[in-house]
């Protein structure tokens, strides 16, 4: 084997090894499982967003053909609520944390609440049986807006959480803010909602459960994020039995976007059924289920003051939120309001003093937790609003108002003071500058006064957003206070097979973000073998080692760390086995390209291959050295990382309809290093269709019953192909001192980026008309009323 | 119950069915064609469109009984096996995919417009298309993988 080291993979633009099953519709989704015996499950659901349930009769549905069982609450008793991360960590939820159970007992807590399982040989038949089930309620009063539920008399949802109220938490620095903005030249108010989304993957979410009852153990198929983390909860928390009694597999996922991180109720209900029926049963949700009872996202509403001098220097910036965390607590829940909100409120800017608190409430709505970006848009949309309605009100350019206060390059590591790890590494002007020259902002305004003399109004916005990727050091998310239960390090084994083909097993896993190919990238490079004799394998906690999942864009600069790592000790062991081979120093034998040679004689050498034979076949090996080579790493970074960038939005309104046309959208983005171009881009594009969806389509609506108005896809507008444009897209890269490869992550920060640019877009269209906010989602009627009212 | 004859992919089926089975439910459940998916209850999302005698349609909203003697093809049946159709190629070449879930209904439903369009513009594209949501891509690869189908089909040169 002495075969040419193969050309480098990383930084180019492979297409994806997981796109060959899914394109012929081979692919492996929850729903295309079938097991022998399988069962149908069937949610019966509160049409209620708060009531006492008196009696649920069920005989009738029992005695339905071709019903296998229907269970309640009651049933169930013998398992736990579900658990939330924060309990664990002894966090600021204090006594007050109330969980899902896998049916609700006693009473509903929102529309859409399960309330009875009906089990069934066919779908149908469960859907028929569970219209049979008759159940009692006496309807309590309802409160859907946070603001509005801590108000003294509002409906309680829990005795024990006071005003509804699950936790105050704050950070930064109180009493300087109060300083700097009572001595403030110029000081902005403005309330600020963020209004609830529903995360919406195209494949909705479920569980298909299997126990066996000669081993006493569980499989469980479900559309999990982190099926290593549900094994955890389910075994630890709601089934108190041993962890290997349970395996978590996650098939193909279709699409997650934060909905999928979490440990639902359908878990523990298939796998508590399977046991009491002796069949496997499986439950996916339809989407009208998906919209009411999966997490929504989002739903803040904040008071923010910004305060500065006349020249444009910002000074300070207080920001008092009400989350709505919906009706319990999702897995991580509290965590997305605070650590990855509050900590991060002051944006890519230098702001001497600020401060954020954040009351986390209870309403009757489905559960609130992480949706893409999670908690960072939020914050990123808050302050990017802000600087916009500062720089309006000081008349100065928004360009020259973000320039003038962002950090600077050498102010890197830069603490913001709100209790979060140093940003790692920046330079925003650059970005700035460049999304500027796309959109051609120099002639922008020229072009926008002819417009308006034509009665036709342009807008631009900016966005200059900095993001954090890699949530996972103990240091920070592992802190007691900090409320996570634990740091989120990732894992990853690298094993090279006698045959010369590499194998990666991983605790991340891709639904979507092609993790196979990006991984299989970075390995190929690092062992200097063929990309194509590299196999990632994951998804499965038999077989992979534990890892906390894929989510808040933390693969590639955690989990891919933890690969490169193990490639690292791989190396280190293949030179120390070659240089045995080739009867040399170890000192003197250098690893690279694939092959181990003795330095300044390249021709006395082996080939990964070669070692990885000896490795395997094992009849001489130095001394105390084991066979084969085979690595693993836990890999728990110093520090996350922070991706930023620049987005520009041009948008049309019309002014007799209050339309909103988005005629370009510009994103320059610093995701650090950049391992698959094709990926990234189609990371950000996503990413961005997201974000442009909050500020110009989505809501998720409940009216003042607890009813969720937008409950289907006719009501609940994501947007299609026609309703959004091409993107262009150009990047800086300024690599992240944290990990060895330099990467960032890129999975949010086209959310995080977006929202706020075509906000910005709208208003600074609508300026004509006096308008300084707009609250999202700027449809034609709140556009046209904003005009005109 | 009801008999129905359908040709799917090519091959003739003789099945008993519920009159209220829904075709995707027929397509999924009684042939193990689970390439195409569901993603919607109220006929929004795409991601079950196939084609009946040629035409595109929601298997969603047609009962199995309705396409008895009818001919269907399927995501599975785009392509003889083992090769790939030009939009199956333009979908992996231009990273019109992520999680997959809807690249069937939405490979389907370009198939049809490339029929009656050979030479759409990106637009007609974008407008082609909107019965089929997908989440991940925010479109911009779609319609790149469906030009880069279209210039295939009409046999011109083609890049990623
Ligand atoms: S499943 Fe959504 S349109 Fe058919
Ligand atoms: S690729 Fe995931 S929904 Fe389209």
């Amino acid at each position: 084997m002495t075969a040419e080291a193969p050309t480098k993979v990383i930084g180019k633009a492979l297409k994806r090894r997981e796109d060959p099953q899914l394109i012929v519709g081979q692919g492996n989704f929850l729903d295309d499982i079938k097991l022998a015996g399988m069962v149908h499950a069937v949610v019966l659901r509160s049409p209620y967003a708060h009531a006492r349930i008196r009696s649920i009769d069920t005989s009738r549905a029992q005695a339905h053909p071709g019903v296998v069982a229907v269970f309640t609450g009651e049933d169930m008793l013998d398992i736990n609520p579900l658990p939330c991360a924060w309990a664990a960590a002894g966090g600021r939820v204090q006594n007050n944390l109330n969980t899902p159970r896998a049916l609700a007992v006693g009473e509903v807590h929102f529309a859409g609440d399960a309330v009875a399982l009906v089990l069934a040989e066919d779908r149908y038949v469960a859907r028929d049986a569970a219209d049979l089930i008759d159940v009692d309620y006496e309807p309590l009063g309802v409160v859907v807006d946070a603001r509005k539920a801590v108000e003294p008399g509002a409906p309680q949802l829990h005795e024990n959480a006071p005003n509804n109220v699950i936790f105050k938490w704050d950070c930064g620095d109180a009493a300087a803010t109060d300083a700097a903005i009572g001595s403030a030249e110029v000081v902005v108010r403005e309330e600020i909602i963020n209004q609830r989304l529903l995360p919406t993957p195209m494949e909705t979410r479920g569980a298909l459960a299997r126990y066996e009852s000669s081993t006493g153990e569980y499989t469980l198929w479900t559309t999990s994020q982190a099926p290593h983390v549900m094994r955890l909860l389910l075994t630890a928390f709601v089934f108190g039995i041993p962890e290997p009694k349970l395996r978590v597999i996650s098939p193909n996922v279709g699409g997650g976007f934060g909905q999928k991180i979490f440990c639902y109720n359908d878990m523990a209900f298939t796998m508590w059924a399977s046991k009491k029926i002796g069949r496997p049963v499986k439950f996916v949700e339809d989407r009208s289920e998906n919209f009411k009872y999966s997490t929504a996202g989002r739903d803040h509403i904040s008071d923010v003051e910004i305060a500065g001098t006349r020249d444009g220097q910002i000074t300070g910036l207080r920001v008092q939120t009400y989350a709505n965390l919906g009706a319990y607590i999702s897995t991580i829940a509290p965590g997305i309001p605070t650590t990855l909100y509050g900590r991060i409120i002051t944006g890519v800017y230098k702001i001497p003093a600020a401060y954020a608190h954040v009351t986390g409430v209870y309403t009757n709505t489905a559960m609130v937790d992480a949706y893409r970006g999670a908690g960072r848009p939020e914050a990123s949309y808050l302050i990017e609003r802000m600087i916009d309605r500062f720089a309006a009100e000081i008349g100065m350019d928004p360009a020259e108002v973000r320039r003038r206060n962002f950090i600077q390059p050498q102010d890197f590591p830069y603490h913001n003071g709100m209790g979060l790890l140093p940003y790692d590494s920046g330079n925003y002007e650059p970005a700035l500058n460049r999304a500027l020259e796309m959109v051609g902002y120099a002639d922008f305004r020229a072009e926008q006064a002819r417009a308006r003399a034509e009665g036709r109004y342009l807008g631009v916005g900016l966005s200059s957003y900095v993001e954090i990727c890699g949530v996972a050091p103990s240091a920070w998310i592992g802190l007691p206070g900090e409320g996570w239960g634990a740091g989120l390090w990732e894992s990853a084994n690298v094993r090279v097979h006698l045959t010369g083909q590499v194998v990666v097993t991983t605790g991340s896993l891709p639904h979507g973000q092609g993790l196979e190919t990006t991984f299989a990238q970075l390995v190929a490079d690092e062992l200097g073998v063929a990309y194509e004799n590299v196999v990632v394998e994951h998804s499965d906690t038999a077989g992979t080692p534990f890892g906390y999942g894929t989510y808040g864009s933390r693969s590639a600069a955690v989990g891919g760390t933890a690969i490169v790592k193990s490639t690292a000790k791989i190396k280190e062991k293949a030179r120390r086995l070659a240089a045995h081979m080739l009867e040399a120093s170890v000192d003197d034998v250098v690893f690279e390209d694939g092959k181990a040679y003795v330095r300044g004689s390249p021709d006395r050498s082996k080939s990964i291959g070669e070692i990885a034979l000896q490795a395997s076949v094992a009849y001489s090996l130095p001394e105390g050295m084991e066979p084969f080579l085979d690595e693993t790493t836990y890999y728990d970074p110093p520090n996350c990382t922070f991706p930023f960038g620049t987005h520009i939005a041009l948008v049309e309104v019309d002014g007799e309809t209050g339309a909103v046309t988005l005629q370009r959208y510009v994103g320059v983005d610093d995701v650090g290093t950049v391992i698959n171009p094709l990926i990234v881009d189609g990371q950000l594009h996503g990413g961005i269709a997201q974000g442009v969806a909050q500020a110009l389509f989505e809501r998720g609506v409940y009216d003042d019953n607890g009813q969720l108005v937008t409950g289907t896809l006719m009501d609940y507008a994501i947007p299609v192909a026609s309703s959004l444009p091409s993107y262009e897209l150009d990047r800086t890269v300024t690599p992240s001192p944290v990990n060895p490869m330099g990467v960032k992550g890129a999975g949010e920060a086209g959310t995080i980026g977006s929202a706020q640019a075509v906000m910005n877009a709208v208003i600074d269209a609508l300026a004509p008309f006096g308008v300084k906010h707009l609250q999202m989602p700027a449809t034609a009627e709140r556009v046209w009323k904003a005009m005109h009212g | 119950m009801s008999t129905i004859t359908v040709t799917v992919n090519g091959k003739a089926h003789t099945s008993t069915v519920e009159p209220r089975t829904l075709l995707v439910h027929y397509l999924r459940e009684h042939l193990n064609l689970t390439g195409t998916h569901i993603g919607c209850d109220t006929s929004q999302c795409g991601a079950c469109v196939v084609h009946v005698d040629g035409k595109s349609i929601k298997a969603c909203t047609v009962l199995a009984v309705q396409v008895d003697g009818a001919s269907v093809t399927t995501i599975e049946g785009l392509a003889p096996a083992g090769e790939l159709h030009p939009l199956q190629e333009g979908f992996w070449e231009c990273h019109g995919l992520q999680c997959g879930y809807c690249t069937p209904g939405m490979i389907m439903a370009a198939a049809d417009l490339l029929q009656q369009n050979p030479n759409p513009s990106d637009d007609e594209v974008r407008h082609g298309l909107e019965g089929n949501l997908c989440r991940c891509t925010g479109y911009h690869n779609i319609v790149r993988a469906v030009q880069y189908a279209a210039a295939k089909m009409r046999g011109d040169e083609v890049t990623a």
